[in-house]
């Protein structure tokens, strides 16, 4: 640099901090990694959000678009034609859909994120897993904006929410990154070698989202007696959405009148709040066991990256 | 001081596929039968590079020497062994820095030196800098997928040495893009010298290890041949290069080599057959029989060349080059381009190239001697630069050559006065 005084002629800079590479690397010593270089994290993220809406004239009116949609076919499709017993359709849609979309757009972002991103992974060095927790990263923050949509309509219908309940979304909300994170790491590196991994995902997702109470009621199916209710209980995603739907839904029964025959269609379980508690805890040790073995995998595969792309 | 950079015994092994499956359908259907070969990049490669020095890796395409600084970097990690490097690593690799061909210059400036670990606020300190560096001032708010593949060197060059690197590493680049920005990038590898940066850079230009090197490590095949300095390893580079496959090192062998003018014992390592091989060097020209050891310009000299045949071979031929110290290769031939038949060597032997004139100023001159097979495929001998002259010019006339000049005036030629010039 011009305004600095060079240093007297050959004498070795003091050396930094020391880096090094070898091929294996222990999964504490590659989440440190990770954690030192969040302010690369948070820049790809911007630099994700600037790519997709660089050329496109809605800009972020788009992520709102597809939330809308859903809820009207599946309002058309449950409501109407099926004539679902869920009162207020649309909120209790929404409050899973969310969640749904942030688990399944971020799982596609960051399974062909590291593919996507070959040109970097070829010419500089940083941490990869970076890439898949990037896309996961952006995805959080059309989350944020598709839940504006929710809040409006909430807002307009002046909905209760059960506010006992409110304090669980941000720690469901953080299983949840958690756990897209750590799939998204495991197929991201799965996906460098099998290039046709995203098109698995896509049939598995949709798959996983009739295995996920969001259109229809948890009580629908859990209710159920026998082995038959088990991948509901055992899908991850369960609590996540049922703590959602508890605490912005909030309503556990609905019980109306017809021609004077009271009936209650159960819609979410009775439980109490440290059941839910415990039921997200099923959850987060789901995902702290998928990353352990994420990030042992992308170790192992990443020495190879600059090769296979 | 630790070493800036320590490659401790590491090798690198790939997978060869002679047919590579990227999807699973295809890996399901050829299962247990995708053959590849096991292909061994690095072995074994270790070596230091001390705090503030510029080493050179030197060898032909495919040694491993693109894949050793791809390791080095981060970028690749090695099978075996492990590498450690203290400070800044920034890398220019081949073409380009890893940009994002959606996002403009100044993006993928701030993404790249986010990426070579600064921080925004940084980035935007010396953001102006490294624009003024890559001349792209136009162009910068601009896609970089719109980018010419010069643009996108200076610009990744440019990052690169702007974010203050502990260590640069460099590879090949600094023989793409124009001549002006190649002579900019080189200027700023010295400056990055005299700061006591630690620069580690790939080529096979063997001139520009001597020039700006301080250590060179040469490879072949993946193995290290020889870390040495800059001289002896590219003297190593060209032999074995030249010397194809003959790669056992053979005993030491005597072969005294006089030149008259300040000639340099041949080293006794070889790395080729020896059928027939050089035993002496003489250099001569008339300033020796007037007991300077330099010549003038355009003086004339000598050069013989004694030889023994341990069998007698018919497929022969002589060879010379000529280098000045910074390595700038002057003049080369051999008596397969000039056309002659050479008589079969049976036993010892001697040849000399007469050169009438020599019309060099100011310098030291080394001379590089061969005997190959007329093919040039196997080389009997070769010696790198070992016999050396100096012309001393007595006129003020600059530059290395002595091109011969007449000056006229309205159609009369000026006589020169004697030693005045050419």
């Amino acid at each position: 640099m011009k305004h600095m005084s060079a240093p007297p002629s050959r004498v070795p800079r003091a050396s930094g901090e020391a880096t090094v590479v070898r091929a294996r690397m222990t999964a504490h010593e590659r989440l440190t990694r990770i954690i030192q270089r969040r302010e690369l994290l948070v820049g790809m993220v911007r630099n994700e959000l600037k790519i997709k809406y660089k050329n496109s004239v809605l800009g972020f009116a788009w992520s709102l678009l597809n939330p809308l949609l859903y809820l009207v076919v599946f309002y058309i499709a449950f409501t109407i034609i099926l004539g679902s017993a869920i009162p207020a359709f649309p909120i209790w849609l929404l409050s899973g859909l969310l969640v749904w979309n942030l688990f399944s757009t971020g799982l596609g972002a960051a399974t062909g994120s590291v593919v996507a991103n070959s040109g970097l992974v070829k010419k500089v060095s940083f941490p990869r897993e970076i890439l898949p927790l990037a896309a996961v990263g952006s995805m959080l923050v059309h989350f944020f904006l598709q839940s504006m949509v929710l809040f409006v309509v909430l807002a307009i219908v002046r909905w209760d929410l059960a506010w006992a309940y409110v304090p669980l979304i941000p720690l469901a909300l953080a299983v949840l990154l958690l756990l897209t994170s750590a799939l998204g790491i495991l197929l991201s590196a799965i996906n460098v070698y099998l290039r046709d991994t995203s098109h698995f995902l896509e049939l598995a997702l949709l798959a996983w989202f009739w295995v996920t109470p969001i259109v229809y009621q948890f009580q629908l199916v859990g209710l159920r007696e026998g082995w038959s209710k088990w991948p509901w209980y055992a899908n991850p995603v369960t609590p996540i959405v049922l703590i959602f739907q508890r605490a912005i839904y909030a309503r556990l029964d609905n019980v109306h009148t017809v021609s004077g025959i009271r009936t209650v269609t159960p819609l979410l379980p009775h439980w109490p709040y440290w059941a839910f508690l415990a039921y997200l805890g099923y959850s987060l040790a789901f995902a702290l066991l998928t990353l352990t073995i994420a990030v042992r995998v992308f170790g192992r595969s990443e020495a190879n990256f600059a090769e296979e792309l | 001081m630790a070493a800036a950079i320590e490659v401790r015994s590491i090798s690198k092994q790939f997978k060869l596929y002679h047919e590579h499956y990227t999807s699973l359908k295809e890996r399901v259907i050829h299962y247990g039968r995708i053959p590849y070969e096991p292909f061994m990049a690095l072995e074994n490669v270790d070596f230091d590079v001390e705090a503030g020095s510029t080493v050179g890796i030197l060898g032909h395409n495919g040694c491993g020497k693109s894949t050793l600084l791809k390791c080095v970097a981060g970028i690749l990690q090695p099978t075996r062994g492990e590498i450690v490097t203290r400070g800044r690593v920034a890398a220019l690799l081949e073409l380009g820095a890893g940009f994002n061909h959606e996002l403009t210059g100044r993006e993928n400036v701030f993404m790249n030196a986010s990426i070579l670990g600064l921080s925004k606020h940084d980035t935007a300190k010396i953001f102006d800098e490294i624009v003024a560096f890559s001349e792209l001032e136009r162009f910068i708010d601009m896609q970089v997928r719109h980018y010419s593949s010069g643009m996108y060197v200076r610009l990744g060059f440019a990052v690169a040495v702007n974010v203050e690197p502990d260590i640069l590493l460099v590879d090949e680049v600094l023989s793409v893009g124009d001549e002006a920005f190649q002579r900019k990038c080189i200027e700023r590898v010295k400056k990055f010298q005299e700061e006591g940066r630690t620069i580690l850079f790939v080529t096979h230009a063997a001139d520009l290890v001597r020039r700006i090197c301080d250590r060179a490590v040469v490879l072949d095949h993946g193995k290290m041949v020889i870390d040495a300095a800059p001289g002896e390893a590219v003297r190593v580079f060209r032999e074995s290069l030249h010397g194809g496959e003959l790669n056992e090192p053979e005993e030491p062998r005597d072969a005294e080599v006089s030149a008259e003018a300040s000639a340099e014992v041949v080293s006794s390592k070889r790395e080729v057959t020896h059928r027939v091989h050089i035993t002496h060097v003489a250099i001569d020209h008339p300033g020796l029989r007037l007991n300077r050891n330099w010549m003038l310009p355009d003086e004339a000299m000598t050069i013989r060349v004694s030889y023994h045949a341990s069998e007698r071979t018919d497929d022969i031929l002589f060879g010379i080059a000529i280098h000045d110290e910074n390595g700038n290769h002057l003049f080369g031939t051999n008596t397969g381009i000039l056309g002659l038949d050479v008589p079969p060597a049976d036993g010892d032997g001697e040849m000399s190239f007469e050169f009438h004139r020599v019309p060099l100023l100011d310098g030291t001159y080394l001379v590089t001697l061969a005997i190959q097979s007329s093919d040039e495929g196997t080389v009997y001998d070769w010696r790198e630069q070992q016999a050396r002259f100096e012309v001393m010019n007595p006129s003020r006339t600059n530059g290395l050559v002595s091109f011969p000049i007449d000056v006229h005036f309205g159609g009369t030629r000026m006589n020169l006065a004697e030693g005045t010039g050419a």
